[in-house]
């Protein structure tokens, strides 16, 4: 192993004398974000699409099948049957987003040579490595509230369109779907789970797309098969599964509700207490951090494949 | 001003090494030639002054440590390494906006003002230019940036001869001054001749020449032996010999050119040919691959 020190004592910055940046430290960052919505236009396209797709199905679906029940609590029955369904559509929709988009972050850069120009420019690899975490853990939570609150909008409207054609009130349909709540609620879960309890799965991932030279998919997810599989069978325990399952499932205490009812604003604050006193939380956070200034590291190593 | 300043560079990969000990100094405002084989540690040289690669000894590029500040140091150098490395993906309007976002001494009413030059639409993807296309846009946002030092990795390769007239021409004419200085990496040698001030031959990771272009005039002096004077002329010492169509063509370093003059016709050496010369009396391996 060649060694990879050198010894030149740092120099000051300013030695030569050289104007200060009319760039300001964020651009880098606003721009590297900009760059990854330019290159991976899938991040917004099939969250988008999905939000689509369930408005088109509750369009031509729901609402036939509701206009052919015969009465009104029926009715109201059918039309808030798809909320919960597709918004949850909208979030597994923007997870595999995400779990794809970090497999590729670091790993095609490397792989089209375009690393070379990005390195030729006065950006840093922690500004690059920030921009591309930003997208699961900023751009796709924002975005799966935005596409699911404007969703679920169009959808009310369309029910309520429905009802009044029908000359039906839409009271109760109102009173019975909450929405506002419901999007509160859907906050809460996007920024616990998707954010702070993911965030080591999305950190691994872009640490994995950042090493490997070819198939980070796979060496992604081999090493956690196979410590699963070696645990099986060395000691007939699945302590390494069932942890990654939790860390997938999410801490149950608080898992979003399956129903569209309108939860307790009670239990709402005490799963945050214990969200936050679920030391996995902690622990998950340190690891990621510990992960992204590996990949960090790493990138300053790393060239063409 | 000291521009690159390098002492006992050296860089292995594995039992391999690419940089055995190189001192180098760029003065600013040179334009200094890399010449060597594939492989003889041009590329490295580089990507260590680049901050790309980590390497043992002591290297200052503009007075800051490449390897561990690439960022700050990438507001002052710009390079053009030896493929295509635009993102294909890219209309040339996103790398534009992209660079004028990132670097701050980038103009970017400059860089379009090269681009109208050429026939490159800023709606076109990069993957939809030619290759010589795209040398025109990595060479238009190159010269929009007001940097100190830009580096060239065999920027001509695999363009035909009218990209390859026209790179160098703007280089000279619309970018080159006085306060800026580049480093060039090519095979194209003859196209440099006429461009370089200073010259430098690499082989197995040490320098095996520098000088500056005056120098390489004055010190170096290729003749066309009359047939009857190849004995009086071989008892000179040329560090080199060849037959061109009958004739004897020898390569003499620091012999007076009037003495020569009376031998035969006397004129100074192509790049290329003192860099066969050269490299033909290093080790006796590299001889054949010289060719």
């Amino acid at each position: 192993m060649n060694t990879q020190s050198n010894v030149m004592p740092e120099s000051p910055l300013d030695s030569q004398g050289i104007a200060p940046a009319v760039v300001s430290a964020t651009q880098p960052l606003y721009w590297s974000v900009r760059r990854e919505l330019w290159e991976n236009r899938y991040i917004y396209i099939v969250p988008l699409a999905v939000g689509a797709v369930t408005v088109f199905g509750f369009l031509i679906a729901t609402i036939g099948r509701a206009m052919a029940m015969p009465n009104l609590a029926q009715r109201l029955a059918v039309l808030q049957e798809p909320y919960s369904f597709s918004t949850g559509l909208i979030m597994a929709a923007t997870f595999v987003v995400g779990i794809f988009y970090c497999l590729d972050a670091l790993h095609g850069e490397r792989r089209d040579r375009s690393i070379l120009f990005w390195k030729s420019l006065p950006v840093s690899d922690l500004t690059t490595v920030l921009s591309k975490v930003s997208i699961p853990l900023v751009v796709l939570p924002l975005l799966t509230l935005g596409i699911v609150v404007a969703t679920q909008w169009i959808m009310m409207l369309l029910s309520s369109l429905v009802l009044l054609g029908s000359g039906l009130s839409v009271a109760m349909l109102w009173a019975k779907l909450s929405l506002p709540e419901m999007w509160l609620m859907l906050l809460y879960h996007t920024v616990t789970v998707h954010v702070f309890w993911y965030a080591p799965i999305y950190a691994w991932l872009l640490l994995v797309s950042g090493w490997a030279r070819r198939a980070p998919f796979l060496w992604a997810a081999l090493p956690a098969a196979a410590i699963a599989v070696v645990e099986k069978v060395a000691f007939n325990t699945s302590h390494f599964a069932a942890w990654l399952q939790y860390r997938f499932s999410g801490p149950e205490h608080f898992a979003f509700p399956a129903s569209g009812d309108s939860p307790s604003h009670v239990m709402m604050h005490l799963s945050l207490g214990t969200f936050l006193s679920t030391s996995g939380l902690w622990i998950g956070l340190a690891v990621a951090a510990a992960l992204l200034v590996a990949a960090v590291r790493l990138r300053r190593y790393q060239g063409p494949i | 001003m000291t521009v690159i300043e390098a002492r006992g560079l050296r860089k292995a990969f594995g039992s391999t090494i690419a940089l055995d000990g190189v001192d180098l100094r760029v003065e600013q405002g040179s334009i200094l030639g890399l010449i060597g084989l594939n492989g003889a540690g041009k590329t490295t040289a580089l990507n260590a002054i680049l901050g790309l690669t980590p390497y043992q000894g002591e290297l200052k590029v503009l007075g800051r440590d490449p390897w561990t500040e690439r960022d700050q140091l990438m507001r002052d150098v710009c390079f053009i390494s030896d493929v295509a490395v635009l993102p294909r993906w890219a209309r040339v309007s996103q790398v534009l906006d992209y660079v004028a976002g990132v670097h701050p001494r980038f103009d970017r009413a400059k860089a379009e003002g090269f681009l109208a030059k050429t026939t490159i639409r800023q709606a076109s993807k990069v993957r939809e230019l030619s290759k010589g296309m795209v040398v025109q846009l990595h060479l238009a946002l190159v010269m929009a940036i007001d940097a100190k030092l830009l580096v060239l990795d065999e920027p001509t390769l695999g363009l035909d001869i009218l990209y390859r007239k026209q790179f160098y021409d703007s280089l000279l004419n619309d970018y080159y001054d006085r306060s800026r200085t580049i480093v060039v990496t090519t095979h194209q040698v003859e196209e440099v001749q006429n461009v370089l001030t200073d010259l430098m031959f690499i082989n197995r990771g040490r320098i095996v020449l520098h000088c500056s272009m005056e120098e390489f005039e004055s010190r170096y002096t290729e003749v066309m032996v009359n047939p009857e004077r190849v004995a009086a002329a071989q008892a000179l010492k040329p560090i080199h010999e060849r037959h061109v169509l009958g004739r004897s063509i020898l390569l003499f370093e620091r012999v007076d050119r009037q003495q020569l003059a009376v031998l035969g016709d006397v004129r100074t050496p192509s790049i290329a040919d003192l860099f066969v010369a050269v490299m033909g009396n290093q080790a006796g391996e590299v001889k054949g691959a010289a060719r």
